[in-house]
């Protein structure tokens, strides 16, 4: 499997009257194919400014984003965002929802409704394409919001801390729900957090970023002896505390220093 | 109302003894506020009539409940009423559908153009706070003796107060909603088409709640300058020539029409707010 998202050099500063805040600075990395990435950071590192830059909603300042080897503009590349909350609009049903992407794309034709019934189906909402959101379970409007990204065809998804408007016990079970999509569907995944064990237990690599202006600090490995892993049970992992300790040791040993 | 009533009874067997009690006072305290609200209203127009009858009030300067009642039949049977009552209510129609439209299409163009908002805020807020009333007879003399000056007289007094609630109300829509837009590859013309004017609905039906009484009173005010039909002409007219009861019958003409519009505006929030909730 090769690299798909090679991140190169990237800063990043926002500026108001007030002055000028480096957000980002200097950060390199690289995303293979397939494989599902986790940073984390403290609150206000740079991490969803980081998923914008990825995302194309912002320009760097300096440095370069590529995929497979192109600059990400030319590559005609997909880029799937999950916003933090899943941000499903009061006024369309659940049907209308996930097409909306489609929709702004015009790319809603009779055939697409196939595969939006067949993801309906695989997830659990065929019974509620006609229900409002308010009528939807917190897992279901995630599960709705990751369908309306899929149906674009994203190589790349964007994780913007999906679940942290959930309460735990939800967020548990939704955290498994959409990680199981994400391999389902065959996605290479990047997800932003502060909670340090949804990171691992999800991840096949942890980034650790610094505080402001964030910056790559370090890199983990997560190989965990179990099988089946899931979210849920990769927690229960012999390596899982340790890891948890090495990366709780990374970021407050860099907030000490901040 | 008479329906949850209905429901509630059907289902009476199941509820507790407390629930229904509660359920009971709730109705007996309903009854009670109708009860008040129609004494006020009969003791006003039987003190009225009284008052008047025995002379205590100049009926011919105060008119009477009675000879408001026998104006409306004597105008109603030569058509005059229906005239008068008909081209105010066009004219307040006319000016509601203008309001309307030019507010929310002027809300549009200020959202859009950040540019164009910022020069113009100054002129919207001198122009909201001036007192229409006063631009009146400069639109008589610009525009003449007639329905044109009416209108924008009525106009005039909705139109800015739209334009500022309905772009305040557009820039509140929330800032992730308008991110997912541009994360699913929209533009700008899908923020406004997809979240922010179907997010509006509820805000742009509740200024029109407003706009609906603001046009009848600058109707009104356009009818008291430059008509020669309307309930304001009768008003200003009757009250120049000592027919008082022209202008109270017309005032509460006027009461029963306003309340009317406002009635149908709320009908059709109710059936929107169903639609969109399902």
């Amino acid at each position: 499997m090769g690299e798909l998202l090679k991140i190169d050099h990237l800063s990043y500063t926002y500026h108001s009257l007030e002055g000028e805040t480096p957000a980002l600075f200097d950060v390199s990395f690289h995303v293979t194919e397939g494989e599902f990435l986790s940073i984390v950071g403290p609150s206000g590192c740079g991490k969803s400014t980081l998923l914008s830059l990825i995302a194309g909603l912002i320009e760097p300042s300096s440095g370069n984003l590529y995929i497979n080897g192109k600059d990400i503009k030319s590559s005609g590349k997909n880029i799937g965002y999950m916003l933090q909350k899943d941000q499903l609009l009061e006024w369309r049903n659940t049907l209308k929802n996930v097409t909306l992407g489609l929709e702004i794309q015009h790319k809603l034709s009779d055939n697409s409704y196939v595969q939006i019934n067949e993801l309906l189906n695989t997830y659990g909402l065929i019974t509620f394409q006609n229900s409002y959101p308010s009528k939807l379970s917190g897992g279901m409007r995630q599960r709705a919001a990751l369908i309306r990204t899929l149906l674009l065809e994203p190589d790349i998804l964007l994780l913007d801390e999906p679940f942290s408007a959930l309460d735990y016990q939800t967020r548990l079970e939704v955290a498994d729900d959409i990680w199981g999509i994400i391999r389902n569907e065959k996605k290479t995944a990047i997800l932003i957090t502060h909670d340090i064990s949804e990171a691992i237990s999800m991840a096949d690599r942890v980034i650790v970023l610094s505080s402001r202006p964030g910056t790559v600090t370090k890199v983990f490995d997560i190989k965990l002896s179990i099988e089946d892993r899931t979210p849920f049970s990769s927690r229960s992992a012999p390596e899982f505390k340790e890891y948890f300790n090495q990366i709780w040791k990374e970021l407050t040993h860099h907030e000490q220093n901040a | 109302m008479s329906r949850m009533h209905k429901q509630v009874e059907g289902e009476s067997l199941n509820i507790s003894a407390a629930q229904q009690d509660f359920i009971r006072n709730h109705r007996t305290q309903l009854r009670w506020v109708r009860f008040y609200q129609l004494l006020i209203l009969i003791s006003f127009i039987a003190a009225w009539e009284i008052t008047a009858r025995l002379g205590i009030l100049n009926s011919f300067v105060f008119s009477s409940p009675s000879r408001v009642i026998k104006t409306i039949v004597q105008m109603t049977a030569t058509g005059q009423l229906l005239y008068h009552v008909g081209i105010t209510l066009l004219e307040t129609l006319g000016s509601f559908f203008l309001v309307n439209v030019l507010g929310i299409l002027m809300a549009i163009i200020l959202w859009w153009n950040n540019s164009i908002s910022k020069v113009l805020e100054p002129y919207l807020i001198v122009l909201n706070s001036l007192p229409k009333s006063a631009l009146a007879p400069v639109f008589i003399v610009w525009l003449g003796n007639n329905v044109k000056t009416i209108i924008v007289a009525a106009v005039s007094v909705a139109i800015f107060a739209t334009v500022i609630n309905l772009y305040s109300n557009f820039h509140e829509v929330e800032e992730d909603k308008i991110k997912l837009i541009y994360t699913l590859g929209g533009k700008k013309k899908d923020v406004l088409f997809k979240v922010v004017l179907p997010g509006n609905i509820p805000s742009i039906i509740s200024q029109m709640k407003v706009n609906i009484g603001l046009s009848l009173v600058g109707v009104i005010i356009g009818e008291f300058l430059a008509a020669k039909a309307g309930l304001g002409y009768l008003i200003i007219y009757g009250s120049q020539v000592f027919k008082l009861d022209w202008v109270i019958m017309s005032i509460v003409i006027l009461c029963i029409v306003a309340t009317g519009l406002y009635k149908l505006l709320t009908y059709f929030e109710k059936k929107v707010k169903k639609q969109l909730k399902q």
